[in-house]
C-alpha cells in the first residue's frame, strides 16, 4: 500500500465517522463542503487538466437542480429518474456552449460562462414556470429503499458517496489513455494532434464532462435543502468553485478537494469573525477572498496541494497485468513509396517558404533533410506531418494522399513524429509520456475510461510503451517524472514515444539539437539501431557529422526550392551546397 | 404599444445609444487593455462605479472610500518599487521612490479631506474624482498584474475576477449598498427634428464622441500613442526600440481608468449606481469587446453601441428579460467568430 | 578559454565566459569575444552555433552568466530597454516589426529613446534607403522581405546607436539583395558605427568584416583577422561536417 492510498483510506474513514458525530449545524457544513467539492472536481478536470477554464459552474448546477425540482414537484418524477435526466440536460447546454466557443483561443470560454452564467440566473428568476427569484419548494426527499433522506445525517453520508464516486471516476479517467490526452491539451494542441487526439472533440468533451459533475451536485443540493432560488446559481458563486479550485491546486484531484473545504471553512470563520472586526456592513469576506486568490496566483500558482502533496512520498506505480497485445502494422513491401511529395508548395501571405519541391523516400530508407537556416525545412516538415498543409502540390503517405489531411489522420496512416523543442509532460512519468504514443492504438473512450473498464487495453498500452523505453535504453527510468531527464535523454524519451505509435514511418525534427557531445553519441546509436532494423526515417538535421554518416540519402534545401539530392559524398562535394551554407563572396558577386 | 411607434422608437434610440456610447468607450479600454497587457481586464466596470460614486461622497461633504484604497495602493507599490531597487542595488532610485511615495500619498490625503470638508464647487469636485480614481488603474496594475507579467491569459483572467470581486466588496464598505445620483451637468431638453432630448444625453454622447476623437489622436498622432501600439503589436520588437512593456502596461490601465472614471461622471446623472451596477455596465462593454474579437477597436464599438439599443429596445418590450437577451446575445456572435476567423492556437512557436 | 582580441582599437563591447541557458540546453558555453570602436566583427558558425542565442543575451533579450561590458561599464542590472536608450540596438533575426503599422511609423518608433531630442534622423534614413521613402505610408507587414530587412536595420539605426547588432541580415534574401544590404551595413562602419554581425553567409560577412570569430555548439572554435578565415578550410568543415 502506498502512502497516498493510506492517506485516502484514512480521509474516507474520518468522512464517514463525522457525521454521526458532528453537532448537526456542522453535518450541513460538512455536505456544503461535499456538494462543492463535487463541482470542483469536475472542474479540476477541465482547468488543471484540460487548461480550459469556466466560470459557469454553478449555472450547471442549476440547470440539475432546477431540472430535478421542476421534474419531480411539477410532474412527480421519482429523484433517481431526475438525476440522469439533469445530467442530459445539462450535457446538452454544455455542449452547445463548447461547440461555439472551443474551437478558438482558451479565453472566449471562460468569457461565454460568464455571460451565460448571467443570462441563466435571470431565466431563473424571471420564469414563472421556475418560480421566479422565490424559486420553487416543496422538492422531495431522496429515498433508498424506502428509506427517505431528510435527516442531515442521512444526507451527508449521500453526499459523501457521490463525491467519493465523483474522485474515483476522477483518478481513473486520469490514468487512462484518454485523460492522458486531456493533459496534453494544457500545452497546446499539437502534441495531441500528432498522436491521432481529435482535440476539438476531446475539449467540448472534457467541459461536458466538468458541468455533468456540477450537475450531479446541484441535484443533490435540490435534493438537500427541499428548495431551490436562483441565488446559490448566480455568477459569484461560479466563480466562488473556481477560486477553491485555484486555492487548492487545479491541477489536482484532492487540491479541488482541498480546496472547497478551506474556502467553506475561511467564509465561515470569515463571516462571523471580521464584522466584529472591522464593523457591520461589508462584504468582508469577498475581500479577503479575492485577495487571498491573487496572492496565490502571484506566490504559489499551482495551488496549496502540490505543497502538501511534498509530504506524502507518491509509491511506487504497479503495472497491469497483461492479457493482449496491440497487433504490428504489417511491415511496408521493401522499396515501396512511403513518402513521395510532388511539386509542393506553400505560401505565406507575399513569403513562399517551399517552392515546388519533390522528393521521396522509399522503404528501409533513412533520408536527411537538411539545409541552411530559413531554407524551408520545418515547413516541409509540417507539410507532411499534416500540421500546415500544402498550398499547393501533393504529398502521398503510404500510397494514399495526405496533402490535405489533419495531422492526426496522417498519424493513422503510421506515421509518427519528434519536436525540434521537446514536447514531453515533465510531471508525467516516462511510462506515461511513452503511453501517449500509443494513443490512436487504443479505442476506450471517456465514459470507459471514468469506470476503468478498458484495463486491458492499459495493459497491452502499457507493455508497448516499456518495450520501447527498453529500446532506447531508458527502460530503468520508467517510473521517474520526466522533467527530470537530461535533454539527451529526453530526445531519446521522444523517440520512443513515437515508436510506441509503431509507425511504418518515423520523422525526426532536429534530435541532436542542443545535446552534448556524448549525448550526441547515444543518440546516433539509436538511429543506427533502428536503421539496422529496418525502420523507415526522414530526418532533419542540422548536425552534419550525424546526418553524414548515419542516412543513405540527403534532400538538401535553400531558399525554399529543392536544391541538390544524393548520398553524403555527393553532397558534401556539390558546389552548390557548398555555396549555400558558405554562402557567395560578394566580390565575387555570383548571382 | 407597439416598439416602432414614432412616439416611442426615437425616445428608445435614443436612449440606446446615450448608453451605448459608455458602453463603447469601454469596451475601447478593455481591448486596450487587453492589446497591451493580455489582461481581460473585468473590474473595468468598476472604475465607473467608482467614478459615480466618490462624486456622489463628495457631494455630502464625505471623505470618499476611494482615498483609503488609494492610499493603501500606492503604500504596497512604493514598497514594491522600494525593494525592487534595492535588489538592483539601486539605493538612489529606492530613496526617490520612497520619499515621493510618501509625499504623494500626504498631498493626495491633505487635498482630499480639505476639498471634501470645504464641498467645493462640482467642477473641482469632478477633478479631483478624476484625481481619485485614475490612479488607482497604474496602481493596479502595479500591485496585482506586475508581477503576473509572465503568466497565461488564462491566469491573468482569475486574477482579474478576483480583484473584480475585491473591489466590489470594498464599493459596499466605502459607499454602502444604497444606490446614488449625481447632480446632472446640464439641465433641460433640447428638440431635435421632433424628437425631445434631455441635454443630459447630449452632453453623454457628445463628450463621448470627442474622447473617442481623442483617444483616435493619441494612437494615430502621438509618439507616446504609438508606442501603446507597438507593443501590442509586437511586444519584443516594442522593447527593442526602448519601450518598456510595463510602462506600456501602467499607461493602458491609466486610460482605462480615466475612460472608466468619465463614463462614471456621464452616467452617474441618468442612472442609479450602486457598488455592484459597475460589473454590469462594463460587462456590456465586454460583450461590445468580444464582438471586435477582443482586437478591433472600431468594431468594438460599433458593437457597444448595438449592445445599448438592443438593451433600449429590449426593456421596452420585455424589460424583465432585458440582461438575457444581451448576454445571450454574445453566443451567437462567439459561434459566428468561430466559424469565421481561422482556427489558430496558442501555441508557442 | 582565451580568444585573440583586436588590439589597436579600445573595445567598445567585452564579453567574457557567456553562458546562456534554455532550461537544460545551454545554448552558449562560456563565449569571449570582443568588438573594438569603429569596427565590424563577425561571428559565423553553422545553424545552431548558438549565434542567435548569444546575440540575444548581449542585447539583454534573455538571461545569461558571464560578463558583459559596454563602454567600459558592465550590464548585469541594466534591462533591455536601457541597454537601447545607452547606444545598443538589436536588429533581430526575425526582424520583429511592427507589421500591422506604416513604415514612418515604424521608423518614428525607432526613434523612441531619443524622443525628447526630436522627431530622429527620418530624412537620413531615407537617404541610405530610397525605397523605404517610396514605401513609406505602406503597412510593414506588406513589404517584401528585402524591405523588411531594410526597415529593420533602418528602424534600429532611427536610435542612432553607437553599437548596431545585426543578426543573420541575409536570411532568406536573394544573393542581390544580401550584397546591397552588407554594402550598407559596410557604408555604416565610416559614419563611426560599431556592428557586431552574425551570419550564416560567411564569406559574405567576413568580406566586410574586420576580425571574425566562428561558432560551433555554442563555443568559440576559431577567431583572426577576417581575411585570415574566409579562406581557412576548418571553416568549411565547421559547415559541412568532416566525413569520418
Amino acid at each position: 500500500m502506498t502512502p497516498r492510498l493510506i492517506l485516502a483510506l484514512v480521509a474516507a474513514l474520518i468522512a464517514l465517522v463525522l457525521p454521526a458525530v458532528l453537532p448537526v449545524f456542522q453535518v450541513t457544513l460538512l455536505t456544503n463542503v461535499a456538494i462543492a467539492a463535487l463541482t470542483v472536481v469536475g472542474l479540476v478536470l477541465l482547468t488543471g487538466v484540460a487548461g480550459l477554464t469556466s466560470f459557469g459552474q454553478a449555472a450547471f448546477m442549476g440547470v440539475g437542480a432546477y431540472t430535478t425540482a421542476l421534474l419531480t414537484t411539477a410532474y412527480g418524477w421519482n429523484p433517481w429518474l431526475t438525476l440522469p435526466a439533469g445530467m442530459i440536460v445539462t450535457a446538452g447546454v454544455a455542449a452547445l456552449l463548447g461547440l461555439a466557443t472551443l474551437r478558438m483561443q482558451g479565453h472566449y470560454l471562460p468569457l461565454a460562462t460568464i455571460a451565460w452564467g448571467i443570462s441563466l440566473y435571470y431565466v431563473f428568476g424571471n420564469s414563472p414556470a421556475l418560480g421566479g427569484f422565490t424559486g420553487l419548494r416543496g422538492i422531495p426527499p431522496v429515498s433508498i429503499f424506502g428509506l427517505d433522506l431528510t435527516d442531515p445525517r442521512r444526507f451527508a453520508y449521500l453526499a459523501l458517496v457521490f463525491l467519493a464516486l465523483g474522485i474515483m471516476a476522477a483518478q481513473f479517467l486520469l490514468s487512462s489513455r484518454v485523460g492522458r490526452a486531456m493533459r496534453a491539451l494544457r500545452s497546446g494542441t499539437v502534441v495531441a494532434e500528432a498522436f491521432g487526439a481529435n482535440t476539438f472533440s476531446l475539449r467540448v468533451q472534457v467541459f461536458v464532462l466538468s458541468a455533468v459533475f456540477a450537475s450531479a451536485a446541484g441535484w443533490l443540493y435540490a435534493h438537500q435543502q427541499r428548495f431551490v432560488n436562483p441565488t446559490p446559481f448566480g455568477l459569484n458563486v461560479g466563480i466562488e468553485y473556481l477560486f477553491m479550485a485555484v486555492l487548492g491546486g487545479a491541477g489536482y484531484v484532492w487540491g479541488g478537494v482541498a480546496g472547497a473545504i478551506l474556502i467553506t471553512a475561511l467564509r465561515e470563520v470569515l463571516q462571523n469573525v471580521l464584522p466584529t472586526l472591522l464593523g457591520t456592513g461589508g462584504n468582508y469576506e469577498v475581500i479577503v477572498l479575492g485577495i487571498i486568490i491573487i496572492l496565490v496566483l502571484q506566490f504559489a500558482r499551482r495551488g496549496l496541494w502540490p505543497l502538501a502533496e511534498r509530504w506524502v512520498p507518491a509509491g511506487t506505480p504497479r503495472l497491469l497485468a497483461r492479457a493482449i497485445t496491440f497487433p504490428h502494422r504489417p511491415d511496408p513491401v521493401p522499396g515501396s513509396f512511403i513518402l513521395n511529395v510532388q511539386n509542393a508548395v506553400k505560401q505565406f501571405g507575399g513569403l513562399r517558404a517551399v517552392s515546388e519541391v519533390s522528393f521521396d523516400v522509399k522503404a528501409g530508407e533513412i533520408v536527411g533533410l537538411i539545409g541552411p537556416n530559413g531554407a524551408g525545412k520545418s515547413t516541409m516538415f509540417n507539410l507532411i506531418t499534416g500540421v500546415n498543409p500544402a498550398t499547393r502540390g501533393s504529398v502521398t503517405l503510404l500510397g494514399r494522399d495526405a496533402t490535405r489531411l489533419p495531422a492526426r489522420t496522417i498519424h493513422r496512416l503510421g506515421v509518427a513524429r519528434t519536436f525540434q523543442h521537446v514536447r514531453l509532460f515533465p510531471e508525467l512519468s516516462l511510462l506515461e509520456n511513452t503511453m501517449m504514443g500509443g494513443y490512436a492504438r487504443g479505442k476506450a473512450g471517456m465514459i470507459a475510461s471514468l469506470l476503468h473498464l478498458e484495463r486491458r487495453e492499459e495493459a497491452a498500452l502499457q507493455g508497448a510503451a516499456l518495450a520501447q523505453l527498453e529500446r532506447v535504453g531508458l527502460r530503468d527510468r520508467a517510473f521517474d517524472q520526466a522533467g527530470n531527464l537530461a535533454l539527451g535523454q529526453q530526445r531519446l524519451l521522444e523517440i520512443a514515444r513515437a515508436l510506441t505509435a509503431d509507425p511504418a514511418f518515423l520523422l525526426l525534427d532536429e534530435p541532436a539539437a542542443g545535446l552534448r557531445y556524448g549525448e550526441k553519441g547515444e543518440l546516433s546509436a539509436l538511429l543506427r539501431r533502428l536503421r539496422d532494423e529496418g525502420v523507415t526515417v526522414l530526418i532533419v538535421e542540422h548536425d552534419m557529422d550525424l546526418v553524414m554518416n548515419l542516412v543513405d540519402r540527403l534532400v538538401v534545401m535553400n531558399g525554399g526550392q529543392e536544391l541538390a539530392q544524393g548520398n553524403p559524398q555527393q553532397v558534401r562535394d556539390n558546389p552548390a551546397v557548398r555555396e549555400a551554407y558558405l554562402g557567395v563572396d560578394i566580390e565575387e558577386g555570383a548571382a | 404599444m407597439n416598439i416602432f411607434d414614432p412616439a416611442i422608437f426615437p425616445i428608445l434610440t435614443a436612449d440606446g445609444l446615450t448608453n451605448g456610447a459608455v458602453y463603447a468607450l469601454l469596451s475601447l479600454a478593455l481591448v486596450l487593455v487587453f492589446a497591451v497587457t493580455r489582461v481581460i481586464f473585468v473590474p473595468q466596470g468598476e472604475f465607473v462605479m467608482f467614478g459615480t460614486l466618490t462624486l456622489a461622497s463628495l457631494q455630502l461633504g464625505r471623505v470618499p472610500g476611494t482615498l483609503t484604497l488609494l492610499l493603501v495602493l500606492l503604500a504596497i507599490s512604493t514598497v514594491l518599487n522600494v525593494v525592487e531597487a534595492l535588489r538592483r542595488g539601486d539605493g538612489r532610485s529606492a530613496g526617490i521612490s520612497g520619499v515621493s511615495g510618501v509625499a504623494l500619498g500626504a498631498g493626495l490625503w491633505a487635498l482630499t479631506t480639505t476639498l471634501a470638508a470645504a464641498k467645493a464647487p462640482l467642477l473641482v469636485q469632478v477633478l479631483l474624482t478624476l484625481l481619485l480614481v485614475v490612479p488607482l488603474g497604474p496602481l493596479l496594475y502595479r500591485v496585482v498584474f506586475q508581477p503576473l507579467r509572465n503568466a497565461s491569459v488564462l491566469v491573468l483572467l482569475i486574477a482579474s475576477v478576483a480583484l473584480h470581486l475585491v473591489l466590489v466588496g470594498l464599493g459596499l464598505v466605502f459607499f454602502g449598498p444604497e444606490g446614488s445620483r449625481t447632480p446632472a451637468f446640464a439641465e433641460g431638453n433640447t428638440v431635435l427634428g421632433g424628437v425631445t432630448l434631455s441635454n443630459q444625453s447630449l452632453l453623454v454622447i457628445m463628450v463621448s464622441a470627442l474622447l473617442m476623437v481623442g483617444l483616435y489622436y493619441f494612437f494615430d498622432r502621438t509618439l507616446t500613442g504609438k508606442a501603446l501600439r507597438a507593443t501590442a503589436v509586437n511586444r519584443m520588437g516594442a522593447r527593442l526600440v526602448g519601450i518598456r512593456p510595463t510602462a506600456a502596461g501602467s499607461l493602458a490601465f491609466t486610460v482605462a481608468a480615466l475612460i472608466g472614471a468619465l463614463s462614471g461622471l456621464l452616467i452617474g446623472p441618468s442612472i442609479a449606481v450602486s457598488y455592484d451596477t459597475g460589473f454590469l455596465i462594463g460587462l456590456k462593454g465586454f460583450v461590445g469587446a468580444i464582438i471586435g474579437g477582443l482586437v478591433s477597436y472600431p468594431v468594438a464599438a460599433l458593437g457597444a453601441l448595438l449592445v445599448g439599443l438592443i438593451e433600449s429596445y429590449a426593456s421596452f418590450s420585455l424589460s424583465q428579460w432585458k440582461e438575457v437577451i444581451v448576454f445571450t446575445l454574445i453566443l451567437p456572435v462567439l459561434l459566428w467568430r468561430s466559424l469565421s476567423s481561422k482556427h489558430h492556437d496558442e501555441e508557442d512557436e | 578559454m582565451t580568444s585573440t582580441s583586436p588590439l589597436l582599437p579600445a573595445p567598445l563591447l567585452k564579453v567574457d565566459d557567456l553562458h546562456v541557458s534554455y532550461g537544460r540546453v545551454e545554448a552558449v558555453q562560456g563565449v569571449s569575444l570582443s568588438v573594438g570602436a569603429g569596427q565590424i566583427v563577425s561571428v559565423i558558425g553553422a545553424n545552431g552555433a548558438g549565434k542567435s542565442t548569444l546575440m540575444g543575451a548581449i542585447i539583454g533579450a534573455l538571461p545569461s552568466r558571464g560578463r558583459v561590458e559596454y563602454a567600459g561599464r558592465p550590464l548585469a542590472h541594466t534591462p533591455l530597454e536601457s541597454r537601447v536608450a545607452a547606444g545598443m540596438t538589436l536588429v533581430p533575426e526575425r526582424r520583429e516589426l511592427f507589421s500591422s503599422m506604416t513604415v514612418e511609423d515604424n521608423l518614428r518608433l525607432g526613434a523612441y529613446t531619443r524622443r525628447r531630442e526630436g522627431a530622429g534622423d527620418l530624412g537620413g534614413v531615407f537617404t541610405r534607403f530610397p525605397r523605404l521613402e517610396e514605401r513609406r505610408k505602406q503597412l510593414a507587414g506588406t513589404l517584401s522581405g528585402g524591405e523588411q530587412q531594410m526597415l529593420a536595420i533602418g528602424r534600429a539605426l532611427m536610435a542612432r546607436p553607437k553599437l548596431l547588432l545585426l543578426d543573420e541580415p541575409s536570411l532568406g534574401l536573394a544573393p542581390l539583395i544580401v550584397r546591397e544590404i552588407l554594402r550598407i551595413v559596410a557604408e555604416l562602419r565610416d559614419t563611426g558605427v560599431t556592428v557586431l554581425l552574425v551570419e550564416q553567409n560567411a564569406r559574405a560577412a567576413l568580406a566586410i568584416s574586420d576580425f571574425g570569430y566562428v561558432l560551433e555548439g555554442g563555443q568559440v572554435r576559431l577567431s583572426g583577422p577576417a581575411a585570415d578565415l574566409a579562406h581557412d578550410p576548418a571553416v568549411v568543415a565547421s559547415y559541412l561536417g568532416a566525413a569520418k
